[in-house]
């Protein structure tokens, strides 16, 4: 975290008042180290928390009703992404747990480019291109794992904008109909599918990193997602992620109905 | 600023009221954000929570939602969004629409009425969303009051409804190939029709990603998504812009949203403003 000084502070004129400003300042810096303390208190009784719940010492958290997560993702800040040793603990957990269909993002894509590292280090897991290739998604005996970039996010969304607009040219070419353009979601749907943007909507999205933010993740996959931040990824236990997952199987949606 | 209120302030309101300049002058030592999005969520369970009749929930959520604003006007943030119905809501049972609907009217009538104190804080009131869906009355309505404050700057108060963020997007491609046929002038057949030739298809060029953005409903994007109720999804809100939002889910229900929840997103906005500033130009 670093603290930045915003224009605001510039209202208390330090040429004019620089007691007020210099005051208000240290107010101001105060009251953000208090804050880092509580968080600080706030992260150690998480971890204690955590301890116990790997430990098997809270019952509450011993069965899990994994099959409620049909499709996890996991969102990671890019920095952090380097720390290849834990993404891969991390997603042990998720494939011992019987996670079946998971997706893994960072903003710059750094997991994408050590996917080879990271498909070699898990027992039992395929890429989720190959499982669709091989029509092999509901099968149950392999997790299968996608990863995503922001090229995956906006900029894919643009590529399917550009298949609508050419259909729809096509369609205008022969003079049936005048109409403006006219696009409905299922067609939004079926041109992120042809241009291979197959991945379904995550059920539940946990981030790792220093923000709750889901860091451009696409869009068109997070309507209905739950999001957790589980904080920074050096941080990481098992018994964080076993509370996140139980509390997402206790939720109840109403899809704003 | 105190909307809809021609009474005189009690001594605690006055005392209420320095005391948070007294904190928003130290918060104003750091980054504000300029833009705060709240998704309104828990007025029927704060209704049901405290046994209140029918809309009691949505009445009260409305005081607390007039409460919230004037945090933000007062603390310099300059666009607020709230999700105030998403097209989601219409498959409530029809008599819930239509008491939303209902309430809607009247708060817009009531901000027609007050006109001249919205001008006078200079507070620019816009209704964002896929306004065809909305009863004639209630869009009239709304037409109205985006008429009267449209030249007003200050604040920027945005007002999300008949909205999902899916529908966004779609419009968006919607309106960016529009602006390709547009600027590429299709033939003109002399009767105001208009037949593409095939051979005219291959100069048109591609819609680009800041074409998208530039046609999606909201903007600029919001620093803070505020989601009352615990509640941790974004229920096809916002999803295009929050990219680098911080989301803060507060356990209160709506209704019960205060300025301590308003002071810590600003305080969390704070601590994580260079990470955000870094990733949004990483971005660009």
């Amino acid at each position: 975290m670093d603290l930045k000084p915003g224009a605001g502070g510039q209202r208390v004129n330090r040429l004019v008042d620089p007691i007020s400003y210099h005051f208000l300042q240290f107010l101001w810096r105060t009251l953000h180290l208090l804050v880092s303390l509580w968080y600080l208190q706030v992260s150690m009784v998480q971890m204690i928390e955590g301890f116990l719940i790997s430990s098997g010492l809270v019952k509450r958290y011993g069965a899990l009703d994994i099959d409620k997560v049909r499709y996890l993702a996991i969102v990671v800040d890019s920095e952090e992404a380097y720390q290849i040793s834990k993404v891969i603990q991390l997603l042990k957990w998720v494939e011992d747990m019987g996670v079946k269909h998971l997706c893994l993002y960072d903003s710059k894509g750094v997991l994408k480019t050590n996917k080879k590292t990271i498909m070699e280090s898990l027992n039992n897991a395929m890429p989720f291109e190959e499982a669709v290739e091989k029509d092999v998604l509901l099968d149950q005996k392999q997790m299968t794992v996608e990863f995503a970039s922001s090229s995956d996010g906006k900029e894919a969304i643009t590529r399917a904008a550009n298949v609508l607009f050419m259909k729809y040219l096509k369609y205008a070419k022969t003079g049936v109909g005048k109409e403006e353009p006219c696009f409905t979601e299922d067609q939004m749907d079926e041109a992120l599918k042809a241009i291979g943007y197959k991945g379904p909507e995550p059920d539940l999205l946990l981030i790792y990193g220093p923000v709750r933010c889901h860091l451009g993740f696409s869009p068109w996959r997070l309507r209905y997602t739950e999001m957790v931040h589980m904080g920074p990824l050096r941080y990481m236990n098992l018994g964080s992620l076993k509370k996140a997952i139980h509390r997402f199987t206790t939720v109840q949606q109403n899809y704003g109905t | 600023m105190e909307l809809y209120n021609g009474e005189r302030p009690s001594v605690f309101r006055l005392l209420g009221k320095y005391m948070r300049k007294g904190l928003y002058s130290i918060l104003t030592q750091g980054p504000i954000p300029t833009h705060i999005a709240f998704i309104l969520d828990g007025n029927r369970r704060f209704a049901k929570k405290h046994k209140l009749p029918e809309g009691g929930g949505h009445k009260a959520g409305f005081l607390a939602l007039l409460n919230v604003l004037t945090y933000c006007y007062e603390l310099g943030v300059k666009y607020a969004t709230i999700y105030a119905f998403s097209i989601d809501n219409f498959r409530r049972k029809p008599h819930e629409v239509q008491y939303v609907m209902d309430l809607m009217l009247e708060k817009i009538e009531g901000m027609i009425m007050e006109e001249s104190i919205i001008n006078a804080y200079d507070i620019c009131v816009r209704f964002v969303g896929n306004l065809k869906l909305l009863s004639e009355p209630v869009k009239t309505a709304a037409d109205k009051i985006m008429r009267a404050t449209a030249n007003n700057s200050k604040f920027v108060l945005l007002l999300a409804v008949c909205y999902t963020s899916t529908d966004e997007i779609v419009h968006a491609v919607e309106e960016s190939s529009k602006d390709k046929l547009k600027s590429n002038e299709i033939c003109n057949d002399g009767n105001g029709d208009c037949v593409i030739k095939i051979e005219e298809m291959e100069p048109y060029s591609e819609i680009k990603l800041v074409e998208l953005e530039r046609n999606t409903y909201i903007n600029p994007y919001p620093d803070v998504l505020i989601r009352t109720s615990g509640e941790t999804r974004l229920s096809n809100y916002l999803l295009w812009q929050t990219t680098n939002c911080i989301l803060y889910s507060p356990h209160a229900l709506w209704p019960e949203i205060g300025l301590r929840h308003v002071v810590w997103s600003v305080i969390n906005f704070q601590r994580h403003y260079s990470y955000l500033e870094k990733h949004k130009e990483y971005l660009k």
